[in-house]
């Protein structure tokens, strides 16, 4: 039993707070691409030209965030040759680190985008992609707290409900793609408006597609289970 | 779960987490084993089935009692005059504590390395050949020192000099050597009591890859306290553990993906990622 009264080896403890460093990098990098997400698609929505190039920028320090968690992750794993729990924890937050890293080229592409656009306006008044780029970013939120929270039980239920919603994303996505076939159908001229949004669309419904594989990952973290889409290996065989 | 709570590690291992084979016949398979030493008890109700040609590691913190049980599989614990066991071990087909059993015959057919390098004081080629002769056979003892240096993977540093001492040459070059002894007798089971705790990196990949080697023809159990040494090298893995009273429980059994990746019993995952032991 060491000063504190705790009978965890003093080692351990450094791993643990080391892990929760690891998370909190996590949460920072999440909370700069679910920004750059947000300020992506307003730029867009106000044809904000400045905002636009703002978010292409800043997603070299998503990028670099990245890197460092890797490096985080590769540290932990060749210092302390983690097992069971410890090791499914740092693989995931590596994954997730991939993932949001991904979330973030899709903010930089939207920018792009936007900036390709120029002074054109879009070619509808944007509804159903900002409603998209919402629950997007509020599955991505849900997917990193099911993450951190390490209980099996919520992360069951997250991912049931995040499964709901990303259906409800794939909706509204074939809604616009519908509507601006209508309109493209209505003039033809409008065809490269219409692919502008059609590509900002896409780009936030990969978003949503993004969170739901975090939290597969929070899956495998809290409970083992391998699991991708409909997709789910055993990893405990015998 | 609370890692002071002495209660919670004196408990017994749920039997869903205990890992048994229902369609094939485990060549060694221990029934509700315990062992006493002057009456304390030690380990208590052990079962365990171990598959033929797999490598079974026993790990746990120290003073579970791993080595009081691997010392069970091939009556070593008849040495210690103050060590009782009840409970079985079958092994082919028979208990090997059946009165009828000759402990001798047992150990040939279940070998065992111990931690440090034993050796004889004689030369290698004696060590090598120690089993045989007492086993009475005298006809191509060089061959069967030649091939058992060699499936210990030790011939080609060893080969020049078999008439020197078998003390005179590295522990892990030892280590191999012993190892050769034991195969010498042909056994069905090698025992290993952390085979490769007390030498270098090379000298522990070189029993490790041994291990693997062997275990196509052989069943390895080894005791160790190496952890990625358990992963690398076994097929399953057994985890030992006590409480205050210090009596050794087998809390879970299974394949090293279930063990290391993801334990069923919270005090496995406990021990593998350091928190206990």
């Amino acid at each position: 039993m060491d000063e504190q009264g705790s009978i965890i080896p003093t080692g351990r403890q450094d791993f643990d707070r080391e892990l929760g460093r690891l998370e909190a990098e996590l949460i920072l990098m999440s909370g700069l691409v679910e920004q750059a997400i947000f300020n992506a698609l307003n730029a867009l929505k106000n044809r904000d030209i400045e905002r636009s190039q703002k978010v292409i920028d800043e997603d070299d320090h998503i990028d670099r965030t990245e890197l460092e968690i890797e490096r985080s992750c590769v540290e932990l794993i060749r210092r302390e040759a983690p097992m069971a729990g410890d090791l499914r924890r740092i693989i995931s937050a590596l994954h997730i680190a991939g993932e949001l890293e991904r979330i973030g080229d899709y903010a930089e592409g939207i920018a792009k985008i936007s900036i390709t656009m120029g002074e054109q306006p879009p070619l509808k008044e944007l509804i159903d992609i900002p409603r998209m780029g919402d629950m997007a970013v509020n599955m991505l939120k849900r997917s990193l707290e099911a993450f951190i929270s390490r209980d099996p039980d919520h992360v069951r239920t997250a991912s049931v409900e995040l499964e709901k919603d990303d259906d409800e994303v794939d909706d509204l996505y074939a809604k616009v793609q519908a509507d601006l076939m209508d309109l493209v159908k209505a003039a033809p001229d409008n065809a490269e408006r219409a692919t502008y949004l059609m590509w900002v669309a896409h780009n936030v419904e990969r978003v949503a597609d993004r969170a739901m594989n975090i939290v597969e990952r929070a899956l495998y973290q809290a409970t083992g289970e391998l699991v991708s889409g409909t997709t789910q290996i055993e990893t405990t065989a015998e | 779960m609370a890692l002071n709570d002495t209660d919670l590690l004196s408990q017994e291992g749920s039997a869903e987490n205990i890992l048994r084979f229902d369609d094939i016949e485990p060549i060694l398979e221990a029934r509700d084993l315990s062992v006493a030493y002057s009456g304390n008890t030690a380990i208590s109700n052990v079962s365990l089935q171990v598959p033929k040609n797999s490598v079974v590691s026993l790990i746990g913190p120290s003073g579970c009692g791993k080595s009081t049980l691997l010392r069970c599989f091939n009556r070593m614990n008849d040495l210690i005059p103050s060590a009782s066991v009840n409970g079985s071990v079958n092994f082919a087909g028979q208990d090997i504590y059946a009165p009828e059993v000759d402990p001798t015959e047992i150990r040939f057919r279940i070998g065992m390395v111990f931690q440090r390098p034993n050796p004889f004081p004689k030369s290698i080629y004696e060590n090598v050949a120690f089993g045989p002769r007492i086993n009475g056979m005298t006809d191509d003892l060089d061959e069967l020192v030649e091939t058992s240096l060699r499936r210990a993977a030790v011939w080609d540093e060893v080969k020049d000099r078999l008439n020197e001492s078998g003390l005179s040459v590295s522990g892990g070059q030892q280590q191999r050597i012993c190892i050769a002894r034991a195969l010498a007798v042909n056994p069905e089971i090698v025992l290993m009591d952390e085979p490769a705790s007390a030498l270098d990196p090379i000298s522990t990949q070189a029993i490790e890859a041994l291990i693997q080697e062997l275990s196509n023809e052989v069943t390895i159990i080894i005791v160790t306290h190496n952890m990625q040494q358990a992963t690398r090298i076994s097929n399953y893995a057994a985890v030992m553990m006590a409480g205050e009273e210090r009596i050794g429980r087998m809390i879970e059994y299974g394949t090293n993906e279930q063990v290391f990746g993801n334990p069923k019993d919270e005090r496995t995952e406990a021990y593998v990622t350091g928190r206990i032991g």
